[in-house]
């Protein structure tokens, strides 16, 4: 299944909207590094709101999409983590490191709109 | 009617072991003080029931037997359950245990079965008979006594359990997204995991920000507990929040420091106040005394 990737002003949104196959991750993987550079995007939010699972794979992927759009400009916020799912990837040792996590799409949106530096350095 | 007349007439099992139960209450009834003695000198010897009284002991120990024997005489076990139950609720807060409730319905039991012996010297099929009448009885009263015992324990452990969830830690709103968690008291794991669930649960709620933990009320925890602290607080991040933990004890900095913690990831602040400081600057917020109530 086909990620949709909106693009809302500078930045692209990707909403996951069900479980994905290892293959679908590196095709949304694929997509949004290239659409970063295609639309000039100076943020991404990858919204995993309707996951109810998230395993090495995808915790591997995502983080690899967080710091290839870094590399390309563009800074990666992940949102929607539900509070189930951050405890058991928390006890799996599935670390975001370098990621910034938000509550939800707002959240999310309002970090992005901060300029650079006052990222809060997590 | 002598046993060996049964005998010899054709009847059912089952009746011929209603008459053999029969037989060997009137046994227990006729010898009931001296079986009784026996059985509480038996007792005494094991070291059961330390908890109680002597005299609380031979009260229980006389009702017990009274049940007992009715049990073998009405084959019904519904009035032992009640007893059991209400004995199990009179016991348990006393501290007994469950192996000594189970040692001495065995003892009496034993006790019992050996007066046999002694009541048909040299009639092996005899005895064999009866104890076949009186064994699955005996075993079954022994299991109806256990299970209720157990029953009632694991009543009163549940109604503990429940207390223990109401008295369990509150995710407080101290301002507009910032929660604080004050933790007081002993955390087992379980403790933990159900503060944690709370944590998150509260910071989706109240779309927290900042979390301050308190744990100036924790007295020391295990590496356990404090690898558990350490995921929380990765939970939180991961649902956009930050923690800070303060009021760490002295103890607990050196478990944490033992067990390799990432100093990176862990905001930590030395009080309470300070850490809601801490917070309100991450908030954006700023107190100012007011001019015109300023304290005196």
């Amino acid at each position: 299944m086909d990620v949709p990737i909106l693009k809302q002003g500078p930045y692209l949104i990707a909403t996951i909207q069900s479980a994905l196959t290892d293959a679908d991750l590196l095709r949304l993987r694929d997509t949004i590094v290239q659409d970063v550079g295609v639309h000039r995007a100076k943020g991404v939010i990858l919204d995993v709101t309707a996951l109810d699972v998230m395993d090495s794979f995808a915790t591997d992927t995502l983080r690899g999409i967080a710091h290839m759009t870094r590399l390309r400009g563009a800074k990666t916020v992940i949102v929607g983590i539900q509070p189930d799912v951050a405890y058991a990837m928390a006890h799996m040792g599935l670390k975001l490191e370098g990621i910034f996590a938000a509550l939800d799409l707002e959240e999310g949106l309002a970090y992005l709109d901060q300029p650079l530096e006052a990222g809060r350095g997590r | 009617m002598s046993i060996t007349q049964i005998k010899s007439e054709t009847k059912s099992p089952s009746e011929s072991t209603a008459q053999l139960l029969r037989e060997l209450v009137g046994h227990l009834r006729q010898h009931r003080t001296q079986l009784r003695e026996e059985w509480l000198r038996r007792i005494f010897e094991a070291r059961l029931l330390t908890a109680m009284s002597r005299d609380e002991i031979f009260a229980e120990a006389t009702s017990v037997y009274d049940s007992y024997v009715e049990a073998l005489e009405t084959r019904t076990l519904e009035a032992l359950q009640a007893y059991a139950q209400k004995l199990s609720e009179r016991i348990i807060p006393r501290g007994v245990e469950t192996n000594e409730v189970v040692g001495i319905v065995l003892l009496l039991r034993d006790v019992l079965a050996r007066s046999l012996f002694s009541k048909y010297p040299g009639d092996a099929g005899m005895l064999s008979d009866v104890l076949d009448a009186y064994e699955p009885a005996a075993n079954s009263i022994a299991i109806t006594v256990a299970v209720g015992f157990v029953r009632e324990r694991e009543r009163v452990i549940r109604e503990q359990q429940e207390a223990l969830r109401e008295l369990s830690t509150p995710v407080l709103q101290v301002r507009e997204r910032l929660l604080i968690l004050p933790i007081i008291g002993l955390i087992d794991p379980q403790r933990a995991r159900q503060l944690t669930e709370q944590l998150l649960r509260g910071i989706r709620a109240n779309r927290a920000k900042v979390v301050v933990i308190d744990i100036t009320g924790v007295a020391a925890m295990d590496a356990n507990v404090a690898n558990h602290l350490v995921l929380t607080v990765e939970s939180a991040r991961l649902l956009g929040a930050m923690v800070i933990v303060t009021g760490l004890s002295p103890e607990i900095a050196q478990t944490l420091v033992n067990i390799g913690v990432d100093l990176g990831k862990m905001n930590t602040v030395g009080d309470l106040q300070g850490g809601i400081e801490e917070a309100e600057r991450l908030l954006g917020y700023k107190v100012v005394p007011s001019p015109e109530r300023a304290p005196s």
